[in-house]
């Protein structure tokens, strides 16, 4: 009972107190609400300013990383070009060397070659010399043949004079006109008179002119001769006992002149010899065996057969070839029989082993 | 006078040997005088002739060829007369005949008929004639072959399809062997028909070639007869001068020393086609004229040219001076060193008017190519302006490396003519003398 007292007695001062509260909460309502607003704004703000940073921060981190990236792909691409105008640079070097060079090279050894060109003027010196002289040789020559000549023919008519005057020749008793006796020794001409037959009146000079000498030159007067003769059996040797052919004969035929294919005639590598050696040849491969043929004598009789070197193996003459031709293996083999042929057969295949016997098979 | 009308009817008459006098006679008359062969043509004399040529005997045919021939050697149109008769086939009908001196006749006549112009030539070789003259040059008779000879000489020479018919006809490898001959007047023959030949192609000129002619020419250049050697020349001449390689060929057998021999040992107009020859040779290229300075070409060259008097002669060796010179400062040097030039400038000063075209053109070549200053200075002082001009040129491209040279200049008085010579401003020449003053201090150059 006291508590209740107590309340009724703060009862009267309870609506007081209530409209007290209700009345500074409304005062301070706005108040307070301005400042929650205020407090509310500025949180929020702050709360989206915060977002904000956090946006622009994240942008410009993708900002950062997409532009290092783009900058960095454009750089890569610079340093190629760099790099490759570098390596061309470096190519256009080498090759530069390389022609200059071979250009250097090329001049001097096909264009301009000195020293070929050099070697070349003085072996045209040199030739130059040697045709120089022999031209000389020739001239002089020629000259000493002119002078030969001339000489030649002043001789011949002193002489033809000096037979001509035979007359003047000296006698014991008159000295003649060359032998006058104040001379120490007769005139030339004297001796000349001396040496010399005395013309007669009949002699006929056929001296033919000096041209005639040019005539025989181009020409061949007497056309050159061949020898055609046959070549004839020696004489002398006796006639072999036994039916013989005639010797002229057979030499006719050993020495018969080759009559070689058009393709020989014709050719311009083989010559005679080459064509002979190709008969030769050909002779020595078409024989069969080197034994010469032998007539009818006893000279083979006891003679060991020699087997063809096809046949002989190891041990002894193989079979294969000879005893058979070809494997036949009966294990292998499914059937007894042969396969039953479905489509038509073909005539020649079923020949097969057929056309021979079936004696020395193996079994 | 009224002797033709006389011989004819003597050509007719029944004694054979009358017919051969009246045909002899009227032979020596026409060879006589043009007018008198007219009036052997007017007289209607040849249709007589050529009708009773065939059945006649040798001596007759020898007449009338005789006759032929010197009716048809005074002018073309008397030729042309001939060939209008029909004398052409009976004198090929002659040529086939077994007498040489028939032969030799027929041939003459047909020489002289053919040497007129190319119609004639023509219809020569349409009567066929070029075979049987090739057939005749192989004859044994010397006379026969020097006249079968300068026949195709003078056929061939009018025009390269006349050359050509009578290369046709084998007659080169026949030529080509009597170079050998010892027969001087033959030789002669020779050598022309073979020059004749090439000089029209070098495919004529190849095939000469090949007939393996050198080096058997050479010989020919050292025979005792001065128109052999002339001929000879001419043959080399005709073939140095169509291309670079014939020449190399020429320059390898040894060709260019033996006519260098020749131009040394004759005289007058038999040098001429010598030097002709050295100068196609050193014109077809740097290498030949090389060989062609090598084989002591040039002395030779400048004693024609200081010792002849013919203005062709000299004018010819000049050209080959040029094309010698002209290839590069090597060349020009060694034409410059045997001293030619001052004799070139005086004759270039000399006035002459043919002349002068080719001195100058001389000239300028060498000139242009010329370093070899001790040889250029004593034409500063002559030369007339044109010449000056290249001269200074010269001294303008060497000064101004050369410092021994710039001294020398100095010293020879050259730079005082240098001075004194007028230019117009901005002439070549001014520029030339600018070169040369800016080698110089200023005070020398005051």
């Amino acid at each position: 009972m006291a508590a209740l007292a107590r309340l009724q007695a703060r009862l009267s001062g309870l609506r007081e107190e209530y409209f007290r509260r209700n009345r500074s909460i409304d005062e301070d309502r706005k108040i307070e609400y301005k400042a929650a607003v205020k407090i509310q704004s500025w949180f929020r703000g702050c709360r989206v300013r915060a977002y904000l940073r956090y946006l622009t921060k994240m942008v410009i981190f993708i900002q950062k990383w997409w532009r290092g990236y783009r900058s960095r792909r454009y750089f890569r691409k610079m340093v190629e070009t760099a790099y490759f105008i570098m390596k061309m640079n470096f190519y256009n070097e080498m090759a530069v060397r390389i022609q200059k060079r071979w250009r250097g090279y090329y001049v001097r050894k096909y264009i301009h070659n000195y020293y070929a060109l050099k070697k070349y003027l003085e072996a045209i010196s040199v030739n130059n010399e040697i045709v120089r002289n022999e031209l000389q040789e020739y001239a002089e020559m020629k000259e000493n043949e002119e002078k030969r000549k001339d000489l030649d023919k002043k001789e011949k008519e002193k002489k033809y004079q000096a037979r001509k005057m035979h007359y003047l020749l000296s006698t014991e008793q008159i000295a003649g006109i060359y032998n006058s006796p104040f001379r120490k020794s007769p005139d030339p001409m004297e001796l000349l008179l001396r040496k010399s037959k005395p013309l007669s009146h009949r002699w006929q000079q056929m001296e033919s002119p000096v041209a005639c000498e040019l005539y025989d030159w181009p020409t061949c007067r007497r056309p050159p001769t061949f020898s055609t003769a046959q070549p004839l059996p020696p004489i002398g040797r006796q006639k072999p006992q036994g039916p013989f052919r005639d010797t002229a004969e057979v030499l006719r035929q050993r020495y018969k002149p080759l009559e070689p294919t058009l393709r020989v005639a014709a050719s311009i590598n083989s010559s005679l010899e080459k064509a002979r050696e190709e008969m030769k040849r050909e002779g020595w491969r078409n024989c069969i065996h080197d034994n010469e043929f032998l007539p009818f004598s006893s000279y083979h009789k006891n003679e060991k057969y020699d087997p063809s070197i096809h046949s002989s193996g190891k041990y002894g003459q193989e079979t294969y070839g000879i005893k058979h031709f070809r494997e036949v293996q009966p294990k292998k083999w499914v059937a007894d029989k042969d396969f039953q042929t479905v489509l038509p057969s073909i005539v020649l295949f079923e020949k097969f082993g057929k056309t021979y016997s079936r004696t020395g098979q193996i079994v | 006078s009224g002797v033709m009308s006389l011989l004819r009817p003597l050509l007719l008459d029944v004694v054979p040997t009358i017919q051969q006098t009246a045909a002899l006679a009227l032979g020596r008359l026409a060879n006589y005088n043009d007018d008198l062969a007219e009036a052997v043509v007017k007289g209607d004399i040849l249709p007589q002739l050529v009708c009773s040529l065939s059945e006649q005997n040798r001596f007759y045919k020898k007449a009338a060829a005789f006759v032929l021939r010197a009716v048809g050697k005074h002018s073309p149109q008397l030729a042309q007369a001939i060939v209008q008769c029909g004398a052409l086939e009976m004198l090929v009908i002659c040529l086939e005949d077994f007498d040489p001196g028939v032969k030799e006749a027929a041939c003459w006549a047909i020489g002289y008929i053919a040497r007129h112009n190319s119609e004639l030539s023509q219809a020569v070789v349409d009567a066929g004639a070029v075979p049987l003259l090739v057939l005749c040059i192989q004859e044994p008779e010397i006379a026969l072959k020097r006249i079968a000879a300068s026949t195709l000489s003078d056929i061939s020479k009018h025009s390269p399809e006349l050359a050509q018919t009578v290369v046709d006809a084998g007659a080169i490898a026949h030529l080509a062997q009597m170079i050998l001959n010892p027969d001087a007047k033959l030789k002669r023959q020779v050598l022309s028909a073979l020059s004749q030949i090439a000089k029209h192609s070098v495919d004529l000129a190849e095939l000469v070639v090949e007939a393996e002619i050198f080096p058997v020419v050479l010989t020919c250049l050292k025979d005792s007869d001065e128109y052999v050697k002339k001929n000879g020349a001419t043959l080399i001449r005709e073939i140095a001068k169509h291309t670079p390689e014939l020449s190399q060929l020429i320059v390898n057998a040894g060709g260019v020393a033996a006519v260098i021999d020749c131009i040394g040992s004759c005289r007058g107009t038999v040098r001429l086609p010598g030097i002709m020859v050295l100068g196609y040779v050193a014109a077809h290229s740097e290498n030949l004229s090389m060989a062609v300075i090598v084989s002591k070409g040039i002395p030779p060259l400048c004693a024609c040219l200081i010792e002849e008097h013919e203005d062709h002669i000299k004018a010819a060796a000049a050209w080959a001076l040029g094309q010698v010179g002209r290839h590069t400062p090597e060349h020009a040097r060694a034409v410059a060193v045997a001293n030619v030039l001052p004799t070139l400038l005086a004759m270039y000063m000399d006035t002459r008017s043919s002349e002068d075209l080719q001195m100058k053109a001389t000239l300028k070549n060498i000139l242009q190519k010329c370093t070899y200053l001790p040889a250029l200075e004593p034409l500063l002082h002559d030369a007339p302006p044109n010449i000056v001009k290249h001269i200074v040129g010269q001294f303008s491209k060497v000064l101004p490396h050369d410092s021994k040279a710039r001294r020398l200049f100095v010293t020879t008085g050259g730079l005082k003519k240098v001075q004194e010579i007028k230019a117009e401003s901005g002439s070549l020449l001014q520029e030339y003398i600018n070169t040369i003053n800016n080698c110089y201090p200023e005070e020398i150059v005051r």
